[in-house]
């Protein structure tokens, strides 16, 4: 019995240790990417081979599912703004629910199932196969060469995608309001512009986006980097990418909310 | 060095995702009917501006005219001095009349510049001499209510 929880609690705190101790290596990881780009933005060719994976690919996906989350805005702002009298206003909710909250969040969310996904995979396999060891080998560091130009790219290519992602988001939202819902064409946008402002909105938006490229970025590449050289690892790797980049998004989107709004 | 495909699709990417954000800035922001260009700026006192805020539109027949440049109490007089920022291309008399006005019964607050009959223009930092106070619902209520009452009096005096 004693023994049973001795070991239960034994358990909780290696658990524990462990988190922390891997939170300090992602740390040091991520100061010596950035202390390591030097030859990623110098050679920056191999910065856009990988802004072609992990932005232009994801492209498609991001665009279908902005459109889509438009218009689900759309309907059901629709739906509730028409109880109150005010449903000219829908211009108005879908921009800034897309410009503020789901555009950031939802391309990030998106980004680290599509891309992040790929970028920790790829370099779990380049582990196991002994490519990054390769590479050391022959004097090349696996850092400058392979994990900066993945981490610039992700930096890069977020706020793009955020910002393309509002763009489809709000046209979603206009085909829905104005040719099948009926609302005026002027007034969905003149109370857009009316409410959206630039430096509160747009440019905290674009802000969200860049902090959650870092964060995304880095988890996908540090899993990948710290992944153990096996099938199983690497397949684990993958999924924690995807766990502690969703939850590090919506952790971070609250913490700069309260920050853009306080 | 030698282009391929693959840059002319990240070429195509960044273009449309900076397109994205300009379009993003125009279309739904207000940075178009925020830049008014070169501007001169007046001051009014109130005595409420009820939930005027900076950067509210300053309107004249309904068209932005201008906006708030800066509201902040004066401890001397005990009121709210508003800065607007109006644009050269507008000018206004010294018999202006800027009342604080709501758009719509929940709207945001703006104020409105009504031309008076003077024959001299306002000028950079002058101060706009007649003003309106906010419209504030509790006041309102108040006077409302006494009104009634008094009425309600009168008839039981009769």
């Amino acid at each position: 019995m004693f023994d049973r929880m001795n070991r239960g609690l034994r358990n909780i705190g290696h658990r524990f240790i462990d988190r922390i101790w891997r939170l300090g290596s992602a740390s040091r990881f991520f100061f010596y990417t950035l202390a390591l780009s030097g030859e990623s933005l110098r050679r920056f060719h191999l910065t856009v081979r990988e802004i072609y994976f992990t932005g232009v690919l994801s492209l498609i996906i991001m665009l279908v599912s902005a459109l889509f989350v438009g218009m689900v805005l759309g309907l059901q702002g629709y739906n509730t703004l028409q109880k109150y009298g005010s449903s000219d206003a829908i211009g108005v909710l879908v921009a800034l629910s897309l410009v503020r909250e789901l555009g950031p969040v939802v391309t990030a969310l998106l980004f680290a199932g599509r891309a992040g996904t790929a970028i920790t995979a790829e370099i779990g396999l380049m582990k196991a196969t002994e490519q990054l060891s390769a590479m050391e080998m022959m004097a090349v560091n696996p850092i400058a060469r392979v994990v900066a130009p993945r981490f610039w790219a992700g930096v890069i290519s977020m706020p793009l995608l955020a910002a393309l992602f509002s763009m489809m988001g709000v046209f979603g939202g206009y085909l829905v309001a104005v040719p099948l819902l009926g609302i005026d064409d002027g007034a969905f946008w003149s109370q857009m512009q009316a409410s959206v402002d630039f430096r509160e909105d747009i440019v905290n938006g674009v802000i969200k986006s860049f902090v959650f490229g870092i964060a995304c970025t880095i988890i996908a590449l540090f899993e990948g980097y710290d992944a153990p050289p096996t099938a199983e690892g690497v397949s684990r790797a993958t999924t924690r990418t995807v766990v502690n980049s969703s939850l590090a998004v919506l952790g971070l989107d609250f913490v700069l909310t309260s920050f853009m709004i306080g | 060095m030698d282009r391929t495909t693959l840059d002319l699709w990240v070429g195509i990417f960044v273009a449309a995702g900076v397109a994205a954000l300009v379009g993003l800035s125009m279309k739904v922001g207000n940075l178009t009917s925020s830049n008014l260009g070169v501007t001169y700026s007046l001051h009014a006192d109130y005595e409420n501006i009820g939930g005027l805020k900076v950067r509210a539109p300053v309107k004249s027949a309904g068209v932005v005219v201008g906006r708030v440049a800066d509201i902040h109490f004066d401890d001397t007089t005990k009121a709210a001095v508003v800065t607007v920022n109006i644009d050269t291309r507008y000018h206004f008399d010294k018999d202006t009349i800027a009342p604080i006005y709501t758009s719509g019964l929940l709207g945001e607050q703006f104020i409105s510049l009504l031309p008076g009959g003077s024959d001299e223009n306002l000028k950079n930092g002058d101060k706009i001499g007649k003003v309106q106070n906010a419209l504030v619902l509790e006041d309102m209520i108040g006077k409302f209510l006494t009104s009634k009452a008094s009425e309600t009096n009168d008839k039981k005096a009769e």
